[in-house]
């Protein structure tokens, strides 16, 4: 199964987008990143990191980032892990990662979990 | 410059963070989400803890470190840009135990593509940059017309400082800051200010 990453510069939020995601989408493999240590805000290359290694496997992963550094620090880790199939993604964290998780759970591969978590920009709220 | 001196330069780059950052700061509360000066110390400061791995090390090894060390700890958008910087520098400078005015110049100029990649960003957008640029620009032409080092290192803060003025006359449109929009305008860039405080350093080495 895909796995998914949550990169916020919040332990809290990292941790809360990725409790949501249990609701629909319990079983993928998904491990938060936030905060950059207890009670800090920022970003943490190492949690990144572990994250990544946490969840990946044959099928690959994929990352979801609030902003700023949150979007240069994990790029600085795909420099260093050189895996071909971790893809970073360009969208809404809450919203695409409910539907990452969902299409990863649904048996989806990595592009198509890409483009679930995408098409999450375009979801009307009014 | 040997590679000693390199890491003499860096801690006092450190102590000079150490010494602006409430008012890197301050800066960064106006425009920014307010941790600049804190993140940067914080850099610094553990490489500090690192020196002994490093000391009699070639310039490369150490300005590696550097960037590692702030791409690690620092935690903001300063972690992967100036890490990213350093980390360019040292590639720049892998092996070297010696670096010159000409050599050091060149390596601000891979430093400054290192964050133009990273980030994204080019001149005029309220960042880094702003201040990075004209230095680099300046004491190129400085080095090339045959000045010597102390003069070429003066003539960059100059235009650094600049730099840093430029920055409070314009809309910020990359970074945290951008979120601000026309209110970021009368306020100087964090970043810019920064680089300028660690050049200013540079320029005092010599």
């Amino acid at each position: 199964m895909v796995g998914i990453v949550i990169v916020s510069h919040s332990e809290k939020l990292a941790e809360g987008v990725v409790d949501v995601t249990k609701i629909m989408a319990d079983g993928c493999p998904i491990a938060a990143a936030g905060g950059l240590e207890p009670g800090v805000y920022g970003t943490s290359f190492e949690k990144i990191m572990e994250a990544v290694e946490s969840v990946h496997g044959e099928d690959g992963t994929l990352i979801l980032m609030d902003m700023g550094s949150a979007v240069m620090t994990t790029e600085m880790v795909l420099e260093m892990l050189c895996y071909d199939d971790v893809k970073m993604v360009d969208c809404p964290i809450v919203e695409g990662a409910i539907a990452a998780t969902i299409a990863a759970v649904g048996g989806a591969d990595l592009d198509a979990c890409y483009e679930a978590a995408v098409s999450a920009k375009d979801m009307n709220k009014l | 410059m040997n590679s000693s001196k390199v890491l003499e330069v860096i801690l006092a780059i450190s102590a000079k963070i150490d010494e602006e950052k409430q008012f890197l700061t301050q800066l960064d509360n106006v425009i920014g989400d307010g941790d600049h000066g804190i993140n940067m110390a914080r850099g610094f400061k553990a490489f500090e803890t690192k020196i002994p791995a490093v000391e009699g090390k070639d310039i490369g090894t150490i300005l590696k470190t550097v960037g590692m060390t702030l791409v690690s700890t620092v935690g903001g958008s300063a972690g992967p840009l100036y890490g990213t910087a350093f980390m360019k520098a040292g590639m720049a400078n892998a092996g070297k135990e010696e670096i010159d005015l000409a050599g050091f110049v060149e390596t601000l100029g891979v430093a400054i593509e290192g964050v133009k990649m990273r980030g994204k960003a080019t001149k005029g957008e309220k960042t880094m940059l702003d201040a990075m640029i004209p230095a680099y620009d300046a004491m190129k032409a400085a080095v090339e017309s045959g000045m010597d080092a102390k003069t070429t290192l003066d003539i960059g803060v100059g235009a650094a400082l600049e730099g840093v003025e430029y920055t409070k006359t314009i809309i910020a449109t990359k970074g945290r800051a951008s979120y601000v929009g026309e209110r970021s305008i009368g306020h100087q860039d964090p970043g810019a200010t920064s680089f300028t405080n660690m050049l200013e350093v540079i320029a005092a080495s010599v």
